[in-house]
């Protein structure tokens, strides 16, 4: 299989975090398209032999943070974060569209972390290599991250959270 | 959190992964849009990039002519193929390939000079080539002028122009200087990968039209065009 054809491979996991990073489709796949973009134009940089999968994620991050000094950050929450109101929902997929909600308003670094953990199923150490941040970071920074969701989805009724044993 | 805690080992982070999982994973059955695809499913074109990439990051033409080399490169004639020898191709064709295979997926940044400027881009292009050059009207086979760029030869200043039709393929005009007034060869044609190329030299000009989105006798027609345009 030549490089082509694996990163070709890895298009729809590039997507999935994408689309849990930037939101809506249109987006993601603008964010997806640059990280090719831009891989394709730094591939000389990509040692042979590493994880391919982490490369990429590493350079989707560094587009990303750029897209994001580039334009004003969306509204994320500081730690003093106001209570989030709570509408009454029924089904889980009403509890899944307000994880996505709480999840948008983490902040970025933050959101990061917590996807190439939970989503990605990245160790702490490739999370850190893959962000460039000292594994102490990561840690932390996922903290605060769980900490935040929790906050903000804890106004669910009971038996709402079904799926979500995460929010107590 | 426990510092030696696997994250696999916490039940609350396994239960928020399972739901993002649920949340997101879906994402992984979709079918990948074909813009995303584009450029990573034609292998030749994929491996001039890289080429490409590396070659104008080391800001020097070494090791790619090397490279081209081992890609292999077929020349013919209008008339029919392998009818020149690849030592023919001139090394002008070689990175007009190059340029159309970098430059032609662009999105953003085609061209340094809009077509909304053209007076103003062929006015600098021919000053900076030192030789009065024209930007051909491809309107009549379906081609509108994108704009174009100046990039650096193997000798000198090279112009690059750039058309696209109204389903945005793609064909990019190089055009280079020589000193002498004397060379003049036939319409010929090589290719590498996807980059189809005709190309001529017609006195102190030599012309590479390029495209990997086009066939090859759409391409001919277009060449033909320009030709009788800058030769009229």
């Amino acid at each position: 299989m030549n490089d082509a054809d694996s990163i070709v491979e890895l298009i729809p996991r590039l997507r999935r975090y994408a689309r849990a990073l930037a939101g809506d489709r249109g987006a993601a796949d603008d964010l997806v398209q640059d990280t090719l973009e831009r891989a394709l134009s730094k591939f000389h940089l990509y040692r042979r032999g590493t994880d391919l999968r982490a490369w990429l994620f590493t350079v989707m991050h560094n587009v990303y943070v750029n897209q994001l000094r580039a334009s004003r950050p969306a509204a994320t929450l500081d730690d003093d974060m106001p209570e989030l109101a709570q509408p009454a929902r029924e089904t889980d997929a009403l509890v899944l569209r307000d994880l996505d909600a709480a999840i948008r308003r983490l902040p970025p670094d933050q959101r990061e972390v917590l996807l190439l953990v939970a989503l990605e199923e990245m160790s702490y150490d490739e999370a850190a290599g893959t962000l460039g941040i000292p594994i102490g970071t990561v840690m932390s920074r996922l903290a605060r991250a769980r900490e935040k969701l929790r906050a903000m989805l804890s106004g669910l009724p009971p038996g709402g959270g079904k799926q979500l044993k995460v929010v107590k | 959190m426990d510092k030696d805690n696997a994250p696999q080992e916490d039940a609350e982070l396994k239960a928020l992964s399972q739901a993002l999982h649920q949340l997101y994973d879906p994402v992984l059955e979709e079918p990948v849009p074909e813009r995303l695809r584009a450029r990573l499913v034609q292998p030749g074109r994929w491996r001039l990039a890289a080429l490409a990439a590396g070659w104008i990051a080391l800001g020097l033409g070494v090791g790619i002519v090397a490279g081209w080399q081992l890609h292999g490169w077929r020349a013919m004639t209008q008339n029919g193929p392998n009818a020149s020898s690849q030592a023919e191709v001139p090394g002008f064709v070689k990175r007009a390939a190059v340029a159309h295979a970098v430059y032609s997926p662009e999105v953003r940044h085609p061209v340094e000079v809009g077509a909304d400027q053209e007076e103003h881009l062929v006015a600098w292009l021919s000053k900076r080539l030192g030789s009065p050059l024209r930007a051909p009207k491809l309107e009549d086979v379906g081609y509108h002028l994108v704009g174009g760029r100046l990039l650096p030869g193997e000798s000198g200043p090279v112009a690059h122009f750039m058309y696209q039709s109204k389903q945005g393929t793609r064909i990019t005009l190089y055009v280079r200087t020589y000193p002498a007034g004397n060379n003049e060869t036939a319409f010929r044609y090589a290719a590498e990968g996807n980059v189809k190329v005709f190309y001529w030299i017609d006195r102190k000009l030599g012309y590479a039209l390029s495209s990997a989105d086009v066939g090859t006798d759409d391409l001919l027609k277009v060449a033909n065009t320009v030709y009788q345009q800058l030769n009229p």
